[in-house]
């Protein structure tokens, strides 16, 4: 530990300004408080400060993740030999290698092309490398199907973090989220790649499928007026779809670890499932075709509305921020996403453009908060005058 | 067709649900009401919002005598907002109570000499601002004499005369702003905290023991200055003896983690203070030296003074003076395992001083932590069994009743606003702590007024700024904020 310290500290004076190799002084900062919490102690105000900083609070997130990211691996490789009929006589280790060869590269390239971009950033700016794409470059990989051209992973990414987050500041000061972004980027620019029924499953054109195979989500399927699943396989995650959105129940478990740790808001978690409920009920009641009337519930483990609300609509930064906000603002994301699921036929999922609509509504529930706030204070002076 | 039953039969189901809970609802109640009879009490005001950080070192029950200290000073630099003009020059010899510099603004407003000597030195900092005013003490103890008298006798003009010259005008905070009280002024009511929920302060309890006749002669001229009343808040369990049957006094009680002690707190739960209004505040220890002057026409700073911290061999209380130098209290006191930090105050507002500096006018605390200025590897991927935190992301948060040493260290490089709520969790008061400074950011005035910023000081919001996990400078935002305030509203 003590010679990694004096790598840094050595290299330090290289890149202080002025030195031959400033350029590249984020880079250093950056990994010198990666390895190292830095010794700046309290110089005014408290003189303790929590022991919690941006980088634990993301990276507890990261490891609420990492159930999701494991079953997409499995996944990834069980719909692949599931297609090609070689399920039974695949061992589990095969299945999550094939799995892990799929989706690690998604992963590296999100980090790479992410972190390079934050890295430009930050040296541009002159500040710290902040934390927040440690997070979004694991959300990416994890909403994309897997049939998604490495390249086109590399794009979105490039185009989320700079025109949805540094455009506006880097880390706390973007409107949307940025995983999000980088996904609607390739569902409006790529439209063919994002959606249909080749995209889910991962299969070369030499290999052979069974027969009643159709690739398709059990939702594009129930949109299709034919729904044919099976609930438990939806909550355990072996259906088709992107990497990391099947599994309700590895959801769940970063739900409980996001909730338990206080990192993740369980009030815009509820009133989303609340509202996703609420929707599903009503249009349940009023069903006039079948995807309409199934049961309200199954939409919660279909499609990515579990992942939406526990990992993208929580996001701090681009949701509501009061207290009665995020009930508001949860609420509605969970209305939207199965209005649009439902009820729009251009888009068989609701989830990314219900949190991408909220977040952009997210300041005006705030604002409304804050003037109720504002004017109860007013009474009250009123009031007493 | 079954779905459509289903929601025709609704309304059944609702209303057999809603009268289910309305039985349990009793039922509860009922159970709550038989086994916490205090439940009823409904005098209590119970906040639930805060966080009582649980340091070590907390003091023991053992009152000793500080040595007197060679030299006592005044710190300017203690009272916000002030502007000093001094009155004296090194080598002038002063009694106890005799005036050592005044507020240029404000002149009527003294600070004397809390001990007879000679002023060896003027301190002064950046562009000859003057830090401290030090007297070396004689040993003689004169004392300058003011009035003896009973205050339940005098004119509020009077007792406010007696207070300014006898250099205790300083006691009083007002509110709006947290700054020394204008003497022109008469506040709606005063607010008086009587205990002190900050991480290991001093149980006033002991603090103040057998000291009622003083507090209530303090409390009695205290009633003579406000238009209304003289608040005081007491916590729901094991408030100080001293304070039973004070005359003149509202008391109001209050059950909660910290910052339920605060002020601040207690007064936006008993009278908010809106625009226009003004409040005056003070604490028990200062109301103890109004006493003795009116008792003893002294000028008599004599408090107690808790002696905390991890660092310390062996926490306790020491009988000193206010403005003494702390290395009577300090010296060979603590453990010097390491480098430490102390701090005149506590943890989250005190003010960091050297070994051989004074303690602050305001101070009945000194705490000894780590410096902790060193780095730690991963730290911020450990698992934490030994960390403390206001969130639950480490493993010390199983056990909550753990006692923890923590350090000056930052724990992480500041950010921009990312997380929600934290703030809102520990500010049991109705405001919007981000949006009030975001406002104070934006200097926007009229926002600042109407998101409260009359209602709090830096001690209100010092428990966000410790939690938050951006490492935001929170009191001095809102120091900064209330500065703005002053300038253009005055």
């Amino acid at each position: 530990m003590k010679a990694i310290r004096n790598i840094f500290e050595k290299t330090k004076p290289y890149v202080q300004k002025g030195a031959k190799y400033h350029w590249l002084h984020s880079v250093h900062d950056g990994f010198f408080t990666l390895f190292f919490v830095q010794k700046d102690t309290s110089k005014s105000g408290t003189h303790i400060k929590d022991y919690l900083d941006l980088k634990r609070t993301m990276a507890v997130v990261v490891f609420a993740l990492v159930p999701a990211l494991l079953m997409g691996i499995y996944n990834t490789g069980y719909q692949h030999y599931k297609a090609i009929g070689e399920l039974a006589t695949t061992g589990f280790f095969d299945i999550c290698l094939f799995g892990l060869i799929k989706v690690v590269p998604f992963i590296i390239v999100s980090y790479v092309v992410g972190l390079g971009i934050e890295f430009v950033f930050a040296q541009y700016r002159g500040h710290e490398i902040q934390e927040g794409f440690l997070v979004s470059g694991f959300l990416i990989p994890l909403i994309m199907p897997v049939n998604t051209p490495l390249w086109m992973v590399a794009v979105a990414t490039a185009f989320a973090v700079v025109f949805a987050k540094e455009v506006f500041g880097g880390t706390g000061m973007n409107i949307w989220n940025p995983a999000l972004v980088a996904r609607a980027f390739l569902f409006f620019a790529y439209p063919s790649h994002m959606s249909g029924d080749s995209v889910w499953i991962s299969l070369k054109d030499t290999d052979k499928v069974v027969d009643g195979f159709t690739g398709a989500t059990p939702m594009a399927l129930a949109a299709a007026g034919t729904p044919d699943y099976s609930v438990m396989d939806a909550f355990i995650g072996l259906i088709p779809g992107s990497i990391g959105e099947t599994s309700a129940l590895a959801i769940l478990i970063g739900a409980i670890i996001l909730i338990v740790t206080g990192i993740g808001s369980w009030k815009i978690m509820v009133s989303t499932v609340a509202g996703g409920l609420f929707m599903g009920f009503l249009l349940q009641t009023f069903a006039v075709n079948e995807f309409m009337a199934i049961p309200a519930w199954h939409h919660l483990v279909l499609g990515g509305f579990a992942f939406g609300a526990i990992f993208m609509a929580t996001d701090p930064v681009s949701a509501a921020q009061t207290s009665k906000g995020k009930y508001i603002y949860g609420f509605l994301v969970g209305v939207l996403a199965i209005l649009i699921r439902v009820v729009n036929p251009a888009y068989p999922e609701g989830m990314m453009l219900a949190i991408l609509l909220m977040n952009t509504f997210a300041p005006l529930i705030d604002y409304y908060v804050v003037e109720g706030n504002i004017k109860k204070r007013l009474k009250r002076a009123t009031a007493n005058a | 067709m079954q779905c459509y039953l289903i929601f025709i039969s609704f309304p059944c189901h609702l209303t057999m649900l809603t009268k289910v809970c309305e039985k349990f609802f009793k039922m509860c109640t009922f159970v709550h009401q038989i086994l916490i009879p205090r439940y009823n009490m409904s005098n209590i005001k119970r906040l639930r919002k805060g966080l009582n950080i649980k340091l070590k070192g907390k003091a023991d029950y053992i009152l000793e005598q500080a040595d007197m200290a060679k030299s006592y000073a005044i710190k300017p630099t203690d009272f916000p907002g002030l502007t000093p003009k001094l009155k004296v020059k090194e080598g002038h010899t002063v009694k106890a109570g005799t005036s050592l510099f005044f507020d240029k603004y404000k002149p009527e407003v003294q600070f004397c000499s809390p001990v007879s000597g000679k002023v060896v030195a003027i301190r002064r900092g950046e562009r000859r601002r003057i830090l401290e005013v030090i007297v070396e003490a004689d040993g003689a103890n004169t004392y300058e004499e003011f009035t003896k008298a009973d205050p339940a006798s005098l004119s509020a003009d009077q007792i406010k005369e007696s207070l300014l010259s006898a250099g205790l005008w300083p006691c009083f905070i007002q509110r709006p702003y947290g700054v020394i009280a204008n003497p022109s002024e008469q506040p709606d009511n005063i607010f008086i905290s009587g205990f002190d929920t900050n991480p290991l302060a001093p149980d006033y309890d002991f603090i103040l023991s057998g000291q009622t006749k003083t507090l209530q002669t303090g409390i009695d001229a205290l009633a003579k200055l406000t238009k209304g009343k003289v608040y005081l808040g007491l916590p729901a369990e094991g408030a100080s003896k001293s304070f039973q049957g004070l005359k003149n006094v509202e008391v109001n009680t209050f059950a909660g983690p910290h910052p339920a002690g605060n002020v601040g707190i207690q007064i936006h739960h008993t009278k908010p203070i809106n625009k226009g209004d003004l409040v005056w505040t003070i604490t028990p220890q200062e109301i103890l030296y109004i006493g003795r002057l009116f008792e003893t026409g002294r000028f008599d700073l004599s408090k107690i003074v808790a002696l905390t911290g991890s660092e310390v061999q062996q926490p306790k209380y020491y009988k000193t003076i206010g403005g003494a130098n702390i290395e009577t209290i300090v010296k060979n006191k603590t453990k010097q395992e390491g480098k430490e930090r102390i701090i005149s105050g506590n943890v989250l507002t005190g003010t960091k001083i050297e070994e051989d500096n004074f303690l602050g006018f305001y101070s009945s605390q000194v705490t000894v932590i780590p410096e902790g200025d060193e780095y730690e590897f991963m730290g911020w991927a450990l698992l934490g069994f030994d960390k403390f935190s206001a969130s639950k992301t480490f493993f010390g948060s199983l056990f909550p009743k753990k006692e923890y040493t923590l350090n000056a260290n930052l724990h992480g490089g500041k950010r921009a606003f990312v997380l929600t709520e934290q703030y809102e969790k520990l500010l049991p008061m109705d405001i919007l702590p981000v949006f009030l400074l975001k406002a104070i950011l934006a200097n926007d005035i009229d926002k600042m007024e109407q998101l409260g910023i009359y209602e709090v000081i830096e001690e209100d919001l010092a428990l966000c700024e410790y939690a938050c996990t951006s490492k935001i400078e929170v009191q001095d935002i809102l120091r900064q904020g209330i500065n703005t305030m002053i300038k253009e509203l005055s």
